[in-house]
């Protein structure tokens, strides 16, 4: 296990490679874990790293263990992550899509749950467009759950690999100023990164149009900004988040070009960012709505590396939970 | 329907209508009323039953304005016999029926079936209410005067809002012509979009998206001028916002024909009722802001608010075990709206008399009918109520066929020990002598 970093663990703290013991049985959200716990896993996906970089990529920690990817929403990037990860770990793999035209027609999220929990699975990683979707089907089964994404509520899988990239980047969180930038509404992605954020004690902005803030943002411990200008200056990160081409209708933002011109970022607006700043995107990233392609594939971007901190933290999260000590709930 | 005369005896006599409030006796003859007076029974025929209630509350049977059942089309959630048995245990002791059946209500036929199956099975008067679109869709009126004649006593699109203010101005001056009161449910669908709750924090942290007040209250204000310019008997089925108070408090100053009625679940839970995504609490119009329910107490004590409905929208399980997005609206709430709003006494926020008025003489004077009063000559519909009797609510004691109670596990003080309708008791809390 490695010992966590030297940022958040000074010399004097009593925390230096303590492990701490992690009591949940599902992975539901940030909003269910405190910052100890947060560090615990940044410091067990940080750990894993080596794992995929070394030429045969195995741990076979979860040998013997079977884990479905239930997915109701498509997602290719998330879902292939969860499986590399615990294909990496020695878990029998299975996924399951399912067409959101049929859901609800027939069998129910429920009805589902009690089927797929009857084949005794270890662990079920979930994606669901509507919003507590996944915390409902937690408890209809008698194995662990993971969040992939539950409508606009929470992505936690992907708020700690932002973390954890960050963390690989800047060496520590806290302090740190992070911008999170676009369709905040709209986004599990911002909701997850500003409880993980304000958790570590970084400072967070949210940089959007007011009809793509959620009501009450103004409320929750992050500054609040509408002009992208003013939002970027001095940010350690800037953190891009993707636009639904459907907002861009005419109802919530007038058009695409309109978008990008204030609020998508591109090289002048990034000059206002610290020089050192890092620019982040969750993916699947719209080149030219949200993001100069320039800064996309350009120096300052850590994409890809947040997609390879994706499956160390997903491999550390399936370790964790299955972790046959860690469970003491039933 | 008549039997031996009853005279119930030691009874503190609540009566909203005329304000007498004194420990009395009722007497009843034929099924209806034929006296109240302070103090002992006075000329009490021969053979009369005597039903001592000291201790009780004897006030007229609540009058519910916002009933849906499942019959005809969903008998499985609930048909007019088990709402019968729901309202009779709850002290309702007549309910306005909402069209929102399959077929809708917007034919007279219908309207006939519903009043012919509620006298044959219903332990409880059933007021039928007839829609005021066709197939409750918003577009074409429907058969006022033959409804009317078939037995409806009002118009209301129940759980469904008109959209086009044409089609409301055409309906509420249709209605005027045959002096029959409208009651609409005010929602702006375009607003209200694909909200499921009120539009807060709150909604924002859960990632649900959010109703904005102005969805209730921009097609309020609309009706309330169509009202003003039509004069047709507007009831504003259900309000949630401070806001809409406002706009009646105003719009009542001006003009005496319009009234306005809250659900028991507004005026007792608010958005943090949801929880966890609690799909019992999805309501329609949505669980508000504690200040909004605070302003719907005010409002009530105010009289900007007229009437308190229980909303008792029964939904089985199939929709309700479902994501918080993907469920359906709706509690029941026949069996709980007394008790819970008898919190509203017991915390001291509003009297009994009017609590009680808010339920009994206000929803029958806006539907012009002969109830929710103890006048004599009217009909015995009353209720026996054992103020602060001590229990908790258990969805398994529940007479309706659904579970869906946005109350379940509540504490409350308050029940029914005993409900009349026409002078016979068609209910009893177990205990209660005979």
């Amino acid at each position: 296990m490695a010992p966590a970093s030297p940022a958040e663990a000074t010399p004097a703290d009593p925390l230096l490679g303590v492990t701490i013991p992690f009591k949940h049985k599902h992975l539901l959200g940030i909003s269910q874990l405190n910052q100890y716990e947060i560090l615990e896993l940044l410091n067990r996906a940080e750990a894993m790293i080596p794992v995929s970089r070394q030429p045969r990529k195995s741990l076979p920690t979860l040998a013997g263990k079977t884990q479905i990817n239930l997915f109701f929403e498509p997602s290719t990037r998330t879902q292939a992550s969860f499986e590399i990860a615990g294909k990496r770990l020695g878990a029998q793999v299975m996924n399951m899509s399912v067409k959101t035209s049929s859901v609800t027609k027939g069998e129910t999220l429920i009805d589902t749950a009690a089927t797929l929990n009857a084949m005794r699975p270890d662990v079920i990683i979930v994606r669901h467009a509507a919003s507590g979707a996944v915390e409902l089907l937690s408890q209809k089964v008698t194995c662990s759950v993971v969040n992939a994404g539950d409508g606009t509520h929470e992505h936690p899988t992907q708020a700690l690999l932002d973390a954890l990239t960050i963390r690989q980047h800047k060496q520590r969180l806290a302090g740190l100023t992070v911008a999170i930038c676009g369709d905040i509404a709209n986004s599990r992605v911002a909701r997850s990164n500003l409880l993980l954020l304000g958790a570590m004690q970084v400072r967070t902005r949210v940089i959007a149009p007011r009809t793509l803030l959620p009501v009450g943002i103004e409320n929750l411990a992050t500054e609040v900004f509408t002009d992208m200008r003013e939002g970027l200056k001095d940010v350690d990160v800037v953190m891009m988040l993707r636009l639904q081409h459907e907002r861009a209708n005419g109802r919530l933002i007038p058009s695409v070009r309109e978008f990008y011109r204030f609020y998508g970022l591109d090289a002048e607006k990034l000059a206002l960012a610290k020089p050192d700043a890092i620019v982040m995107h969750p993916g699947p990233m719209n080149r030219g709505v949200e993001i100069d392609p320039a800064i996309a594939d350009g120096a300052r971007s850590v994409i890809t590396d947040q997609v390879e901190m994706g499956v160390a933290v997903r491999m550390a999260v399936l370790d964790t939970l299955l972790e046959e000590t860690s469970q003491v709930q039933s | 329907m008549s039997g031996r005369p009853l005279i119930v005896e030691n009874a503190r006599i609540v009566d909203p209508a005329s304000g007498f409030d004194a420990v009395g006796a009722l007497r009843v003859e034929g099924g209806r009323i034929a006296a109240v007076s302070a103090g002992a029974a006075q000329g009490a025929p021969e053979g009369a039953i005597r039903v001592d209630a000291k201790g009780l509350v004897l006030a007229p049977g609540l009058v519910d304005l916002r009933v849906f059942t499942g019959e005809p089309g969903r008998e499985y959630r609930e048909t007019l016999q088990s709402a019968g048995e729901a309202a009779a245990a709850g002290g309702v002791t007549s309910f306005l029926a909402m069209p929102d059946t399959q077929p809708a209500i917007d034919d007279g036929a219908l309207v006939d079936y519903l009043a012919r199956r509620a006298q044959a099975t219903c332990k409880v008067r059933v007021l039928p209410a007839a829609a005021i679109t066709k197939g409750l869709k918003g577009e074409e009126i429907t058969e006022f005067g033959l409804l009317r004649e078939a037995g409806a006593v009002a118009f209301t699109d129940g759980r469904h809002s008109i959209q086009s203010s044409a089609v409301l101005r055409s309906a509420f001056s249709y209605a005027a012509n045959f002096d029959m009161p409208v009651l609409h449910h005010v929602r702006d669908n375009a607003l209200a979009g694909e909200g499921v709750m009120n539009d807060s924090l709150f909604a924002s942290v859960l990632g649900l998206k959010g109703i904005p007040g102005v969805a209730e209250t921009i097609p309020l204000a609309r009706d309330l001028e169509l009202a003003a310019a039509t004069g047709v008997r507007y009831h504003a089925a259900q309000v949630s916002t401070a806001r809409s108070v406002e706009l009646l408090a105003d719009a009542k100053r001006r003009s005496g024909n319009v009234s306005a009625g809250v659900s028991i679940n507004n005026l007792s839970l608010n958005e943090n009722d949801v929880g966890a995504y609690r799909t019992f609490f999805r309501l329609n119009p949505p669980l508000r802001s504690e200040d909004d329910r605070r302003a719907m107490i005010e409002g009530l004590r105010s009289g900007a608010i007229d009437t308190i409905h229980s909303d008792h929208d029964p939904q089985d399980t199939e929709v309700k075990r479902q994501p918080f997005a993907e469920a359906s609206d709706g509690a029941i709430g026949l069996e709980t709206m007394l008790a819970a709003a008898l919190r509203l006494h017991h915390s001291g926020d509003i009297d009994l008399m009017t609590l009680l008025r808010a339920m009994t003489s206000r929803p029958a004077e806006i539907l012009g009918i002969d109830a929710g009063t103890l006048k004599a000559g009217a009909p015995a519909d009353f209720i026996l109520i054992d103020l602060d009797y001590p229990w908790q609510v258990k969805e398994s004691d529940f007479h309706s066929r659904s579970r869906n109670t946005a109350f379940e596990g509540a504490r409350l003080a308050g029940k029914v020990a005993a409900t009349y309708v026409a002078g016979q008791r068609v209910f009893e809390r177990e205990g209660v002598p005979a």
